[in-house]
Order: structure tokens, then C-alpha cells, then sequence
């Protein structure tokens, strides 16, 4: 089980610097499932399989699906990718990625130095007392959420909507000369 | 779990979270930043995930919940913006879109 959990962990590592380092979106979000794969395997290896399979369902499916349409919407060409090649030059990149760096070696030594050892197993907890969790302490949450969900999905849609320009016709004219 | 597998997921939550972070600094395509996005919020679910299995407690796990049901509330909010701002603007540059009166 740790032998998973370190091989699932270095995949999902290296493949979320695979997803940061791409300059086509299509490349980088095939990279993201494989990111969101190895980390539902750690789920797994941590004792919380429904996590596991919500991350595949949710995440790898769902969000990055929604993605991928908008991204055909889009209509983005060769261009594009070499545009974003000339947006990430390294004198934009570096002095972010070594701020970002000092953070994590910071929270590596806190995380490191921090807890005295004391060994246990791993145990499972199952979806029954997810559930009895959720619908008992935590109902206001879910009734948040839904409230939170209606919000997205009202808001997307107004959002997204295209409004019909009407133009008369004899201003059409005008606009297709302009 | 015994706390070295337990301290290498945290490392591994912060690591990923780091990485997010990096690319939502370094990106001005804001499709990239929205997906950096994503890869935040899944590391701070795994680091819920983490600390719900150390106490065995299901409370983690909900709180995953929570925070999966957000970034997809988030992510369909942000695609529906960036819709907006492709068709206002042609171009799926965040600078672009500094200035609210564009």
C-alpha cells in the first residue's frame, strides 16, 4: 500500500509539472486527468475509496470535460499555442517559481520537523458515515451547497448566454461598410 | 498509516498546491489559470482527505465534498466568464480584461 501511494504520489507530481510546462491546452488537460487519476489512487491508499471515485467522476470527468467543450467553442488555432510560447518566457516564470519555492521548502521543514512519530494503521472510512455525517451535523453545508450550485448554475447561464444583436435593416448596411 | 505516509501526503498536497500557485503567477491565458485553479483546490482536498483519515473521522471527507461541489459551481462560472470576455475582447489574454470599462 505504500509502494502505491509513493508511485501514484510521483505520478501525480510529475504530471501536474507536465501540465503546467504545456503550451497546447488540449496536451495540458489530458496531463490533468492523469494528475487527477494519481491523486484518486492516493485517496484510495488513505482509506477513502468514495473520495477516490467522486475525484474520477467529478473531476476527470465532469470538470475537465466542461473544459474541453468550452475549449471547442473556442476555436483556438496553431496560433494560439505559439502565442502562449511567447507569453511564458523564463524572465516571466522564474521570479514566481522561486518565490513559490521558498514557500514550499518552508512548509516542507514545518510538516518535517513538526510531528513526533507514532505509527498506525490505516483504516477505512466508509461511505456509510460519510453520509451520516453529511446529512446530520453538516446539513446546513449541503443546503449551502445547493444554494451555491443554483447560484453556478443561474450565473452560467447568464453568463454564457449570446445576445442576438437586432439590427434594422437599413442600418445593416451601415454596420457591414463600418 | 504510519506518520512518514501521512507527512509524504501532506508534502505531496503542498507540493501540488505549489504548483498551482506557480502556474496561476506565471500564465496570462486564463484557461491555464482556471485549470491552476482546479489543481489548487484538488491538493486542498487532499490535504482534508489527509487529515480525515489520520483521525478517522469522516469529517474530512465531507469537507472534500464541500469543496468538490464548489470548484464546480467555480469552474462553470469561470468557463461562462471566459466566454464572455473571448467574444468582448477576441483574445483569452488576462490583461487584456484589466480595465472593466473595456
Amino acid at each position: 500500500m505504500e509502494l502505491t501511494f509513493y508511485i501514484a504520489a510521483a505520478v501525480a507530481v510529475l504530471s501536474t509539472i507536465m501540465v503546467i510546462t504545456r503550451y497546447n491546452i488540449i496536451h495540458a488537460l489530458l496531463y490533468l486527468v492523469v494528475s487527477f487519476l494519481a491523486v484518486a489512487t492516493v485517496f484510495f491508499t488513505m482509506g477513502a475509496p468514495f473520495m477516490a471515485a467522486l475525484e474520477i467522476i467529478i473531476y476527470a470527468g465532469a470538470i475537465v470535460v466542461l473544459i474541453i467543450f468550452v475549449i471547442m467553442m473556442l476555436n483556438l488555432t496553431q496560433e494560439d499555442v505559439q502565442q502562449e510560447k511567447e507569453w511564458l518566457k523564463p524572465s516571466i516564470w522564474v521570479g514566481p517559481a522561486i518565490l513559490s519555492a521558498v514557500l514550499l521548502a518552508e512548509l516542507v521543514y514545518v510538516v518535517a520537523a513538526g510531528t513526533p512519530p507514532q505509527p498506525e494503521a490505516v483504516v477505512a472510512v466508509d461511505a456509510r458515515l460519510v453520509g451520516l455525517s453529511l446529512f446530520g451535523s453538516y446539513i446546513l453545508g449541503v443546503q449551502l451547497s445547493g444554494i451555491l450550485l443554483t447560484a453556478g448554475i443561474v450565473g452560467a447561464y447568464h453568463l454564457g448566454r449570446q445576445k442576438k444583436k437586432v439590427i434594422h435593416r437599413f442600418l445593416q448596411e451601415r454596420s457591414a461598410a463600418a | 498509516m504510519n506518520v512518514s505516509t501521512m507527512e509524504a501526503a501532506l508534502l505531496l498536497a503542498g507540493v501540488l498546491f505549489m504548483l498551482g500557485l506557480i502556474s496561476v503567477l506565471i500564465r496570462r491565458n486564463v484557461i491555464f489559470m482556471l485549470i491552476s485553479v482546479e489543481i489548487m483546490l484538488n491538493a486542498a482536498g487532499l490535504a482534508f482527505i489527509v487529515a480525515g483519515s489520520k483521525w478517522v473521522q469522516p469529517d474530512g471527507q465531507v469537507m472534500f465534498i464541500f469543496i468538490l461541489t464548489m470548484a464546480a459551481a467555480e469552474v462553470s462560472v469561470g468557463l461562462a466568464l471566459i466566454l464572455q470576455i473571448y467574444h468582448q475582447l477576441k483574445t483569452l489574454d488576462s490583461d487584456a480584461a484589466s480595465f472593466m470599462k473595456g
